[in-house]
């Protein structure tokens, strides 16, 4: 099943062609509901109400279902991304803030930051697979490309987990710079991105041989901008190696990074606190939430420049983009 | 037996002894010192019987949690005695080879129970606000987590200085911790270009605080001793010994807002603070005790969970390698204030944001914006190091 999904899914990029109109969700965090965007408009086309505190999103691969976690509701709530009705909802442990899916679409796995677990989530049969105990407050879950690794940050233990998907185990700990909020594999399955938060920097995890290590950690700088203020959260890499982009948070930029050297080229001016970001379907563009300015942000990937902003609801969250 | 579960059975015994054998101890302990004091102005005052305590266990968990990663066996032991028992109960920590103990006092006994732990226990300080430990008497076995007064009434006058309300009319109680208070204003007012236009001693002559009716009293008489005050922008009250301070907002003769030991207050924690992560500290906080946490808490917690990330980061877990790793330029740690925590190397204070905080929610965090420094804006804090009169860190 997996060879398969591989083989699928460069034929899908290929024949993704010329962009064409995808749907965006934004969480609004405050607001309590999701706002909709046309990728190709950037209008706003719908907001619908998504349970108590909505923070991380994504969807499923074939674009049917879209998963939000309603934190204060302590559930995953899943909803059809074409009606907007909520279809069912995920048993996902208490207070659920960020997760990631299986590259198969069948594993949903949730970091439980008041209980110090990752939750893994069958979405066919909606069960509760394992609860795998991790370090204080886990934030960050990323699954690795080949679907073998899932890589969960905890925030206050300041580690990324590495636990093997068959049994759950965690198979090794990397110490990474205080709070770890996001973590990113290359496409080639590589390396490994983690921002910390209060920290400062985003660890690149080296992959290729032996031990996962920390080859080196990127810094920031801007000029007139507080170091105490240059907070990495969200991270993003493009699928052909060549650039990973950082949000800043409460910096307003977002910055490129060359994904060869790990060298920052340049920091975006966006909104305010920039959190989490997502790409449209062919990296056209990066859709960026600015949780204080209640807009996301569109940068134009290949220009490397924030090309309009958009109001969406109150203190948005999380971000996703409707795969073609 | 089958042969099968013996092996397990054997295997299982061997894995449990490699376990012990190799996660070393770390035994930590938080000491509080309790002075017999008159209740509170405010039943919500109260102080638990875990004050402290609570704080300390949590951060304890956090360790043990990482500490299952990194072969550590976090330990903690908490006590409570009154101050004649303060140094048996010291001796008593190090007997069992505890040294690595948060204590919450008031800064005379710190000074005796850091003293009588000798060089090879590290001393943090979750309580006692002189400044004095940390300039001219400070101690090198004793870092302080707890911010020092003036870094308080520094961050309470660079919002004043925010605000524009730079005429402040100064009450202050009439003992000596009060009069520390007060000064540590008037040097924040200096510091930052406020003025004090009138000062005013609100002498303790004692009284029946919550008696019925008390606020018929308190009602009639603070107007009476706030009138005809010098033209002011905003009232500060230093009344550490929770005297009167609470009677102030509402009961002034001019309508003018109350910062200080009331109204607008200075504070580490708040149990209402949800910015930065920290509605996940106030659940877990709350999970554990079924209370709100305060002050001493968070300092407890941040006492143990320094002791841990210290011990992560270099791997030893011996007080001497641990005071090292901290006051080294390493080392730095995340707690719920928006930025990284570390230690002035040249008198051992933790670098910390104040919350200002009204009873409901906080209102500013100090350092306000604008207020640079050359190293650090939490610089603008405290005692800088060109004024430092600590010489036990090398300075």
């Amino acid at each position: 099943m997996l060879k398969y999904a591989w083989i699928i899914l460069p034929a899908t990029l290929l024949a993704s062609g010329p962009a064409h109109a995808n749907k965006v969700f934004v969480t609004n965090e405050r607001g309590n509901t999701v706002t909709v965007l046309d990728s190709e408009t950037w209008e706003k086309i719908a907001e619908f109400p998504a349970g108590n505190r909505p923070r991380g999103i994504t969807i499923s691969p074939d674009g049917k279902e879209l998963y939000v976690c309603a934190s204060d509701d302590d559930t995953v709530r899943v909803f059809d991304p074409e009606t907007y009705k909520e279809l069912h909802t995920l048993p996902s442990g208490p207070d659920p803030e960020l997760f990631a899916l299986n590259p198969s679409g069948k594993q949903l796995y949730v970091a439980n930051e008041d209980d110090n677990l990752v939750t893994v989530v069958d979405t066919e049969t909606h069960q509760v697979l394992a609860e795998i105990p991790v370090g204080v407050e886990p934030e960050g879950v990323a699954v690795s490309p080949d679907a073998k690794t899932l890589i969960n940050t905890s925030e206050t233990t300041n580690m990324a987990h590495f636990i093997d998907t068959s049994t759950y185990e965690i198979v090794h700990n990397v110490l990474v710079d205080q709070r770890p909020r996001y973590a990113e594999f290359t496409a080639d399955g590589k390396k490994l991105y983690v921002s910390a938060e209060i920290g400062g920097t985003v660890s690149v995890i080296n992959l290729g041989a032996g031990e996962p290590k920390v080859d080196k950690k990127i810094t920031f700088e801007v000029p007139g901008v507080l170091p105490e203020w240059l907070q990495p959260v969200g991270v993003k890499a493009t699928s052909d190696g060549s650039r990973v982009f950082v949000a800043l948070g409460p910096a307003n930029r977002v910055a490129v990074i060359d994904a060869k050297t790990d060298e920052v080229l340049d920091y975006l001016l966006v909104g305010q606190r920039v959190w989490q970001m997502a790409f449209t379907p062919g990296e056209e563009f990066l859709v960026v939430t600015n949780g204080n300015s209640n807009d996301v942000s569109i940068i134009d990937v290949k220009a490397e420049k924030v090309i309009r902003s958009v109001p969406v609801g109150e203190q948005p969250w999380g971000v996703v983009v409707v795969p073609n | 037996m089958s042969k099968q579960r013996l092996t397990l059975a054997i295997f299982c015994a061997a894995w449990m002894t490699t376990q012990t054998a190799w996660a070393e101890e770390v035994k930590t302990a938080v000491l509080r010192v309790d002075r017999v004091k008159l209740p509170p102005i405010s039943r919500l005052d109260v102080a638990p019987a875990d004050l402290g305590f609570a704080g300390a266990t949590l951060g304890n968990e956090d360790n043990r949690t990482t500490g299952a990663f990194t072969g550590m066996d976090y330990q903690l032991t908490t006590k409570a005695v009154p101050p004649e028992q303060a140094e048996a109960a010291l001796d008593a920590l190090k007997a069992d080879g505890v040294k690595l103990i948060a204590v919450i006092s008031d800064g005379e006994t710190l000074k005796t129970l850091a003293d009588r732990a000798g060089p090879e226990v590290l001393v943090l300080n979750a309580g006692a606000r002189d400044d004095a430990l940390r300039d001219a008497e400070c101690r090198a076995n004793v870092l302080h987590i707890a911010p020092s007064r003036s870094m308080l009434t520094d961050g309470v006058v660079q919002f004043l200085m925010w605000k524009k309300w730079a005429r402040i009319l100064l009450i202050h109680g009439s003992h000596p911790e009060d009069k520390l208070l007060a000064e540590s204003y008037r040097k924040s007012a200096t510091k930052f270009g406020a003025k004090i236009v009138e000062e005013r001693e609100f002498v303790d002559t004692g009284g029946a605080r919550r008696t019925d009716t008390g606020h018929v009293l308190v009602q009639k008489q603070i107007p009476v001793f706030m009138q005809g005050a010098e033209e002011h922008d905003v009232t500060v009250a230093a009344d550490e010994t929770d005297v009167f301070a609470a009677y102030l907002p509402y009961h002034s003769w001019d309508p003018r807002p109350v910062a200080g030991s009331a109204g607008l207050m200075p504070l580490t924690w708040h149990q209402a603070h949800e910015s930065w992560g920290a509605t996940q500290f106030q659940r877990r906080f709350e999970k554990l005790t079924g209370r709100g946490a305060r002050d001493e808490d968070y300092q407890a917690w941040l006492a143990v969970r320094v002791i841990g990330e210290a011990v992560t980061r270099s791997g030893k877990p011996d007080a001497a390698s641990i005071r090292s790793y901290l006051l080294s330029k390493d080392f730095e740690i995340a707690a719920f204030k928006g930025q990284k925590l570390t230690f002035r190397s040249w008198n051992g204070q933790l670098r910390q944001p104040i919350l200002l905080g009204d009873g409901r929610i906080t209102v500013s965090v100090s350092p306000q914006d604008g207020y640079l420094h050359q190293y650090s804006p939490l610089d603008t804090l405290g005692i800088d190091a060109p004024e430092t009169a600590c010489r036990a860190f090398g300075g």
